[in-house]
């Protein structure tokens, strides 16, 4: 539900550092463990820019995969879901990243 | 739809303060006017250091890997590309929200309020717990209540009939509440000074774990009849959360609910998540809750650090 929200969030944030120039892409950063959909945002974007400076403007989602350091022995690796544990028995990833939820840059003309 | 810091329906929001049966949009979008003061739109020489922002610059022509790893704060800087103009921005999506937060600690640090989130899905014992603990530390911390709920002042009523201060933000189709609208609550509630502020947030699971109101800990409070997976389910929130509440105890012997699973579910996502189990119906367990709740305010409290 808060993916809505969030996407306006965007092109608000675009529009207004876009001010008289014409949005044609916007590039965002969405961890794999952020809680937010990619999909969601795609489908809520040319809604929410319409009548904006953003109107038109292509989407684009960089996803960020999941990565966990071992609290136990310190091992970095691979971290697809919350629950992932360590190969040497420890649970409890801390996670490092793939919690990413940034406006990377935006492409105007 | 607030567009600034991602919360829903800022126009349908309202703020309810029982007692004067005044009910005030909650939401004048104040925070946008002033939403780019600390930005800084500039273009940039990038020969030389950045420890410095406050200065105008020339064209730059090289790779900015290193530029964005160095700066934490908004910024936006150009340089040309072959389609058009790349203007770089890294900004976190919820910074907004987030300035907002660290402002509403602040003000609760000031006044030495102990601030928590209460959060669950909806009907797992919130607002029961609350009306029981307020009843039963009899002011000793003297407690008030920011109500969320889409709608009806049903909650706040149950709780103002314990005599407290509370305050009713109806978020309209908004599934959380935001940093904003407990700033708007709050100086409806005014607050005593060296007192606890519990925030009761919309009933989801989902939402309102990516929502820092600035409050000193989260709560989560899970009921028995949930099911036991629900960490599983809904890693954030058991994530974001301090304490595990374990509510309607009473319930475990007429339904298969495993609390040892439940508890290492929540354990493996939040290693550090404390766990309480009680009952708000028959009192079960009640003073491991307080003797928390008191620990909290005296961590909080002036009188720790002042010799």
């Amino acid at each position: 539900m808060h993916e809505l929200g969030i996407t306006q969030s965007i092109v608000e944030a675009v529009a207004a550092r876009a001010a008289d120039a014409r949005i044609q892409r916007v590039t965002v950063e969405i961890g794999k463990l952020s809680a937010i959909l990619p999909d969601a945002i795609r489908f809520c974007f040319d809604i929410c820019a319409q009548g904006t400076a953003a109107e038109g403007a292509a989407l684009e989602i960089i996803a960020v995969p999941g990565r966990g350091r071992c609290r136990d022995c310190g091992r970095e690796q691979a971290m697809d879901h919350w629950l992932a544990s360590c190969a040497c028995g420890a649970i409890g990833l801390q996670c490092i990243a793939g919690e990413e939820l940034k406006i990377k840059s935006m492409e105007v003309i | 739809m607030c567009a600034t810091c991602g919360c829903s329906d800022h126009d349908a929001v309202t703020v309810t303060a029982l007692g004067d049966g005044h009910t005030r949009p909650a939401h004048r979008h104040a925070h946008h006017a002033s939403d780019h003061d600390h930005d800084h739109d500039h273009e940039h020489d990038h020969g030389h250091s950045h420890v410095v922002h406050h200065h105008d610059h020339a064209d730059h022509g090289h790779s900015h890997d290193r530029h964005h790893v160095q700066h934490k704060h908004e910024h936006a800087h150009v340089h040309s590309h072959q389609h058009g103009t790349l203007i770089a921005l890294e900004q976190e999506v919820l910074a907004r929200n987030s300035q907002l937060a660290e402002r509403n600690r602040g003000w609760f640090d000031g006044r030495n309020i102990l601030a928590l989130n209460l959060v669950s899905s909806p009907g797992a014992g919130k607002t029961s717990l609350l009306e029981r603990t307020i009843r039963d530390l009899h002011g000793e911390p003297v407690i008030s209540v920011i109500e969320g709920d889409q709608a009806t002042l049903n909650d706040a009523e149950r709780i103002g009939g314990t005599g407290c201060k509370v305050v009713q933000i109806n978020t309209g189709a908004g599934c959380h509440l935001d940093a904003d609208m407990l700033a708007r609550g709050l100086r409806e509630l005014a607050p005593p000074l060296n007192s606890v502020v519990m925030i009761e947030n919309v009933g989801n699971l989902v939402c309102p774990a990516l929502f820092d109101l600035g409050e000193r800990a989260k709560v989560v409070i899970l009921s028995v009849t949930e099911g036991d997976d629900k960490p599983a389910k809904y890693p954030h929130m058991f994530r974001a959360s301090r304490l595990m509440i374990l509510n309607k105890v009473d319930l475990l012997p007429h339904i298969s609910f495993d609390v040892e699973r439940c508890i290492d579910y929540a354990r493996r996502i939040n290693p550090d998540i404390e766990v309480l189990q009680l009952s708000a119906t028959t009192g079960e367990g009640l003073t491991s809750w307080y003797d928390w709740l008191k620990r909290q305010v005296q961590t909080d409290s002036f009188t720790e650090t002042t010799p």
